[in-house]
C-alpha cells in the first residue's frame, strides 16, 4: 500500500509541475512536453516489460523506434508516380532473393552434415552469391528511382493510407525485427546482449540513412499526413473563433493548443490500452513465470520452462511497444529524419527513465518517463539560470563567463548522469519499486 | 610497373589507414578488455574516457602554445601527452573511488555495473562538452606529412602516390611502444602477474595475499593511460569532436568482442580485423583491377562490396557475425 | 603439542549452524585428517580454521597465538597455507607464475622455495612454462599444493586433495603429503577417501553431523570396529 500512496503523490506532483509550466511559461510548451512524455512512457513500458519482468537488456530502443517511424512513410505517403513501374518490383524481387539465400544457407547449415569449416564456407558463399544477384538486380532500378525528382521524391513512397494505421504497423515492423534480433542474440548473456542490440540498432539507422529509395535517407521525408486537423483549417472554424474570443487568447495559439490536445488524447488512449494489457499480463501466470525465470534461470530451466522461447516472446512484445511509440513520435513530428536518431537520446535516455522510475513497475516507468523527459527539456534553461546565478558577480565581458554560458546547454548530460547515478546508489529500486507478489 | 602501382595503391588506401585506425581501435579495445577482465563489467564510459584524455591534451596544447613550448616539426600533442595521461588517470581513479567502488563492495551484478557506467558516460560526456564545447577542435601542428604523395611519385616514377601523414606515423609508433610496454608489464613484472592472477581467480588471489585495491588501482592507471593515448591519437588524426567518441564505443566493443573479451592479444587482433574489414569492404576495386588485369577485362562499376556510407556499420555487422558464429571471439575470451 | 588447533568451534552459514563444539587440530610436523560422511561439516571446519567463515563460538590457536579474529590474508603471513577444493589454480598463468603468486607476500627465498617445490614435484619443473589450465587433474593439484607451500607455511591445509583424480595419482599425492610432513610442515586435510587418508595420518578426527565422534591416531581409528562399520565400509 505504500506504493499506492507513492504513485498518487508522484503523479499529482507531476501534474502540478506541468500545470505550472502551462501557467507560467505557456500552455503550448506544457502540451508539447506532455505529448512527448506520453510517447516516452510508452517506450519505457516496452523496455520495462523486457528488463523489469524478464531481465533482458535491450539497448536497441533507437532502432525499433526508427522502424516505427519508417512505418509512417510506408503507410501514409502517396506512392511516387512511375517509381514502381521503373523498378520497384525489381527491388522487391532482389531483396527477396537475398533473403531467400540467407534462409537457404541457414537451412543448409542446419541440415547438411559436413565438416564445420566447409559448412561455414558454403553458407558464406551462398549468401555472397545471393548478395551479388541482388546487387545486379537492384542497383540500376535504385538509381532510376532515386533520380525521379530527387529534390521532392526520389523514393518509392507509400500506400497513401491513413497515418494512424502506421502505429500498429510500426509495432509489427519492430516485432518482426525483434524476432530476427532475438533469434540471433537472446542466447547471449546480458553484456553481450546489450552490445549486440546496440550494434544492430545502429545498423538499422545506417540502412535508413543510406537507402534513399526507401526512406529518402538524409534528405528526410517531410509533410507526413496527420491524424488530426491542421491549424489553418481550425482557424476558419466557427467554434474555434468563439473559443479564442471567450478565452481572450490569440487565434493561432488556440488552434495549436487544440491540435496538441487532440494528439494528447490519442496518445493517452494508446498508453492506457497498453498499460491495461500489461497490467493484466504482469498479474497473469505468464507474468509470474517471467519473473521466476528472471530471478532464477537455473531452477526455472530445471522445472521445464522453455526460457529461450519465453525470452523471445517478451523481447518481441516489448520491442513492438517501442515500435508503436516510435511510429507515434514520427507522426507527431510530421517528418522522418533518420539523422535525428541518436543512441543517447533514444536508447540511453529511455533506460534512465526506466531505472529512475522503478524497474519492474509499470506505473514507475511512466512517472520515470515524465520526470526525466521534463528534466531533459527544462535542464537547459535551468542550467543557464544556475550558471548566471553562480557567475552573477563576474562581469559580462569576462571570457570564462561567456564561455561557460555558451556551454551551459550541455549541463543536461551531466544532470542526467547524476540522476541515474544517484538513483542507482541510494534508491536502486527506483521511485516506485516493484511490487512483490 | 603496373604491379608496383597496384601495390602502392593498396598500401596508400588500405594498408596505412588500416594500420592507423586499427591501432586506435586496438588501444581502445585493450582498455575495455582490461577493465572487463579485472573488474568484470563492460565499461560503456570508456569512449568518454578517451574523449576526456583528448580534451586534456587539447587544453594542455593551448597552454603550451601560450608558453611557446613546442617540438616542431612534431606536434605539440606529443609533449603534453604524459601530462594529459596523468590527468586522465586521476579522473579514472576519482570516478572509481566515488562510483564504481561502491558496487564492487556490494558484489553487484555486471549488468548493474554496466548501467552505472552509462551514468558515468552521461556525466563525463556532459562535463567534456561543458568544459570545451561541442564543436570541432583541430589541435594538430607541426609538419603535416612524413612522406608526401608527390615526393613519392617523383622519387619512384610511379603514377600512384604513397603518402604517410605525421599523425599516422605517430599513431603506429606510439601504439607499438605502448603495447610492448603493456605486455612487458603484464607478463614480466610481479605486479602485472598479480593482476592477471586476480582476473583469473579472484578468491585464490585474495588467499595468496594479493591486495585487491592495489590491483584495481593499477587497472585504472592502465585504462586511463590507454584511453588518453587512444583518444588523443584519434583526435589528432581525425580532428576532435566530443560527439564522435560516443560513436567510437561500439567499434571498440566490437573489436574487443571479436578478439575475445578479456584477452589482451585478442583486443589488438580484433582492432585490426575491424579496421581492415571496414577498408576492404568499402574499397573501390576498379583501380586495382585496372592495374592487375588486361584492359578489356576491367568491369565498368566502382566494384565496391558496400558503399562507403556503410563504413562504420561494418564493425557492427562483423560483431553480429562473430556473435552468431563464435561468441567467445577469435581468442577464447572470458565468456560474459 | 598442537601447532594449529580449533577449540570448541561452533559456526555455520547464516543462522544455520553446521559445527557444534568441534575440536580439530594438527601437531607440529604431523599429518591430521578430518573424515566423516557427506554433510558432516568437514569442509566447513576447514573454512572456519582458515577464517573464511565467521566463528560464533570457540577459538583458533596457531603456534600458541590466538588468531580467531584475523582475516585469512594475514593468516597466510602467520604461516598457514590453504588449498581449496576447487578453483585452486590460476588457469591462464604458467606453472611458475602460479607458484610465484603463492609467494606474493614474501619476496625472499622465492628462488629457493621454487627449487624445493620442483624437487618435490619434478613434473612441474618440466612444465614450468606451460599454462596451468592445460595440465591434467593430478598435475593441477600439485600446482595448487606447490602454490600454498611457497610461503613456507607451518601448517598446510588441504581440502579434499584427491577429489577428481584417479586412485594411482591419489596414492602418489598422499606420498607427497607424507614427504611434506617429514620436511617439517604440518598437514591438516579433509578427505573423502577416509581409509587412505587415515593410513598416513598421525591423528584422525571423525566428524558426524557437526560433532566430534572419534578422535584418535590414524591407525587405531582404522582398527576401531565402530568406525570401520560406520564410515569405512567394513
Amino acid at each position: 500500500m505504500k506504493n499506492r500512496s507513492r504513485i498518487q503523490i508522484l503523479y499529482f506532483l507531476m501534474a502540478i509541475i506541468l500545470f505550472a509550466v502551462g501557467i507560467f511559461q505557456s500552455w503550448n510548451v506544457a502540451l508539447t512536453i506532455f505529448n512527448l512524455c506520453l510517447i516516452s512512457s510508452i517506450m519505457t513500458l516496452g523496455i520495462n516489460v523486457q528488463w523489469g519482468n524478464a531481465g533482458i537488456v535491450n539497448f536497441g530502443v533507437m532502432g525499433f523506434a526508427a522502424l516505427g517511424g519508417l512505418a509512417n512513410i510506408i503507410i501514409s505517403m502517396p506512392p511516387t508516380s512511375n517509381a514502381w513501374e521503373t523498378g520497384g518490383n525489381f527491388i522487391v524481387i532482389g531483396l527477396m532473393i537475398f533473403v531467400l539465400s540467407i534462409i537457404f544457407s541457414v537451412f543448409m547449415f542446419k541440415r547438411v552434415n559436413f565438416n564445420k569449416r566447409i559448412k561455414y564456407l558454403i553458407s558464406f558463399l551462398i549468401i555472397f552469391v545471393g548478395y551479388f544477384i541482388m546487387r545486379l538486380m537492384v542497383d540500376s532500378p535504385i538509381e532510376q528511382i532515386e533520380s525521379i525528382e530527387p529534390a521532392k521524391t526520389g523514393y518509392l513512397g507509400g500506400f497513401n493510407l491513413p497515418v494512424i494505421i502506421s502505429w500498429p504497423v510500426g509495432g509489427l515492423l519492430a516485432a518482426f525485427a525483434a524476432f530476427i534480433i532475438g533469434k540471433i542474440s537472446l542466447g547471449l548473456r546480458s553484456d553481450y546482449l546489450a552490445i549486440a542490440t546496440l550494434g544492430i540498432s545502429e545498423i538499422i539507422i545506417y540502412i535508413l540513412k543510406n537507402e534513399d529509395w526507401l526512406s529518402r535517407g538524409v534528405k528526410n521525408v517531410n509533410g507526413l499526413p496527420r491524424p488530426v486537423p491542421y491549424e489553418i483549417e481550425l482557424q476558419s472554424r466557427e467554434w474555434v473563433l468563439e473559443t479564442a474570443n471567450i478565452l481572450k487568447i490569440p487565434l493561432p495559439e488556440v488552434s495549436s493548443i487544440i491540435v496538441k490536445l487532440s494528439y494528447s488524447v490519442l496518445f493517452l488512449l494508446v498508453l492506457l490500452v497498453i498499460l491495461y494489457l500489461l497490467q493484466i499480463a504482469v498479474k497473469s501466470p505468464w507474468g509470474r513465470m517471467m519473473r521466476a525465470i528472471r530471478d532464477n534461470e537455473v531452477s526455472a530451466n530445471a522445472m521445464g520452462k522453455d526460457i529461450k522461447k519465453r525470452h523471445l516472446q517478451v523481447f518481441i512484445i516489448g520491442s513492438a511497444i517501442v515500435g508503436i511509440a516510435g511510429a507515434m513520435l514520427t507522426t507527431l513530428d510530421g517528418q522522418f529524419t533518420p539523422v535525428s536518431y541518436q543512441p543517447l537520446r533514444y536508447t540511453f535516455l529511455i533506460w534512465i527513465m526506466v531505472i529512475v522510475g522503478g524497474s519492474g513497475n509499470n506505473f514507475g516507468s511512466i512517472i520515470g518517463a515524465f520526470l526525466i523527459w521534463f528534466f531533459w527539456i527544462q535542464s537547459e534553461p535551468l542550467g543557464l539560470w544556475l550558471l548566471s546565478f553562480i557567475t552573477s558577480h563576474i562581469s559580462d565581458t569576462n571570457l570564462i563567463k561567456s564561455h561557460l554560458q555558451e556551454n551551459a546547454a550541455h549541463i543536461r548530460l551531466m544532470f542526467m548522469g547524476m540522476i541515474l547515478l544517484v538513483t542507482l546508489r541510494f534508491a536502486p529500486k527506483g521511485l516506485i519499486p516493484e511490487v512483490k507478489r | 610497373m603496373d604491379f608496383l602501382n597496384g601495390i602502392t595503391l593498396i598500401s596508400n588506401y588500405i594498408l596505412i589507414p588500416g594500420l592507423t585506425y586499427g591501432s586506435q581501435l586496438a588501444l581502445g579495445a585493450l582498455g575495455i578488455t582490461i577493465v572487463y577482465s579485472v573488474l568484470r563489467f563492460s565499461n560503456f564510459a570508456h569512449g568518454e574516457f578517451m574523449s576526456f584524455g583528448a580534451m586534456t591534451s587539447i587544453l594542455l596544447c593551448w597552454l603550451f602554445l601560450i608558453l611557446e613550448i613546442n617540438l616542431n616539426p612534431l606536434p605539440t600533442a606529443i609533449i603534453v601527452l604524459p601530462f594529459a595521461i596523468i590527468i586522465t588517470i586521476f579522473y579514472c581513479i576519482l570516478v572509481d573511488k566515488i562510483i564504481f567502488k561502491f558496487y564492487r563492495r556490494q558484489n553487484s551484478k555486471s549488468v548493474i555495473n554496466l548501467i552505472v557506467s552509462i551514468g558515468v558516460m552521461f556525466f563525463t560526456g556532459g562535463l567534456i562538452r561543458f568544459i570545451i564545447g561541442p564543436g570541432d577542435k583541430n589541435f594538430f601542428d607541426g609538419e603535416r606529412f612524413i612522406l608526401k604523395a608527390k615526393t613519392f611519385k617523383n622519387y619512384t616514377g610511379l603514377s600512384e602516390g604513397l603518402a604517410l601523414k605525421t599523425t599516422q606515423g605517430i599513431t603506429i609508433v606510439l601504439s607499438i611502444i605502448l603495447v610492448v610496454l603493456l605486455f612487458w608489464f603484464l607478463n614480466k613484472t610481479k605486479t602485472g602477474k598479480s593482476m592477471r592472477a586476480y582476473s583469473d581467480n579472484k578468491e585464490l588471489a585474495l588467499l595468496s595475499g594479493i591486495n585487491p585495491e592495489k590491483v584495481v588501482l593499477i587497472t585504472w592507471i592502465i585504462t586511463g593511460t590507454l584511453a588518453c593515448v587512444a583518444g588523443t591519437l584519434y583526435g589528432l588524426d581525425k580532428s576532435y569532436k566530443p560527439f564522435t567518441y560516443l560513436h567510437l564505443v561500439l567499434p571498440i566493443f566490437s573489436a574487443a568482442i571479436v578478439g575475445g573479451v578479456g584477452n589482451p592479444v585478442g583486443a589488438i587482433i580484433g582492432g585490426f580485423v575491424i579496421a581492415f574489414s571496414e577498408l576492404i569492404v568499402t574499397f573501390a576495386y576498379k583501380k586495382i583491377f585496372f592495374y592487375f588485369l588486361p584492359n578489356y577485362l576491367v568491369p565498368d562499376g566502382l566494384l565496391q562490396i558496400l558503399s562507403t556510407d556503410y563504413k562504420i556499420a561494418i564493425s557492427f555487422i562483423i560483431l553480429v557475425l562473430v556473435l552468431l558464429i563464435r561468441p567467445t571471439g577469435i581468442y577464447k575470451g572470458k565468456i560474459i | 603439542m598442537y601447532i594449529l588447533f580449533g577449540e570448541n568451534i561452533t559456526c555455520g552459514y547464516g543462522s544455520v549452524d553446521i559445527l557444534f563444539n568441534c575440536n580439530v587440530g594438527v601437531n607440529e610436523g604431523e599429518i591430521s585428517s578430518i573424515v566423516g560422511p557427506n554433510g558432516a561439516g568437514k569442509s566447513t571446519a576447514m573454512k572456519a580454521l582458515f577464517g573464511l567463515l565467521p566463528i560464533k563460538q570457540g577459538k583458533i590457536i596457531l603456534d600458541g597465538e590466538d588468531i580467531t579474529n584475523i582475516p585469512p590474508q594475514e593468516r597466510v603471513l602467520k604461516g598457514m597455507g590453504f588449498v581449496p577444493q576447487t578453483n585452486n589454480i590460476f588457469p591462464s598463468l604458467t606453472v611458475e607464475e602460479n607458484l610465484e603468486m603463492g609467494a606474493f607476500v614474501e619476496q625472499h627465498d622465492c628462488k629457493k622455495m621454487l627449487e624445493y617445490i620442483y624437487e618435490l614435484f619434478p613434473v612441474l619443473k618440466d612444465k614450468q612454462y606451460q599454462l596451468a589450465g592445460e595440465l591434467s587433474g593430478g598435475q593441477r593439484q600439485q600446482v595448487a599444493v606447490g602454490r600454498a607451500l611457497m610461503t613456507k607455511p607451518k601448517v598446510l591445509m588441504l581440502d579434499e586433495p584427491s577429489a577428481g583424480v584417479s586412485p594411482i595419482i591419489m596414492e602418489g599425492l598422499f606420498n607427497k603429503v607424507t614427504e611434506i610432513a617429514n620436511q617439517g610442515t604440518a598437514v591438516l586435510m579433509v578427505e573423502q577417501n577416509a581409509k587412505q587418508a587415515l593410513k598416513i595420518s598421525d591423528l584422525g578426527f571423525v566428524l558426524n553431523q557437526g560433532k566430534n565422534l572419534f578422535t584418535d591416531t590414524g591407525n587405531s581409528l582404522l582398527e576401531n570396529k565402530e568406525v570401520r562399520q560406520a564410515f569405512l565400509g567394513g
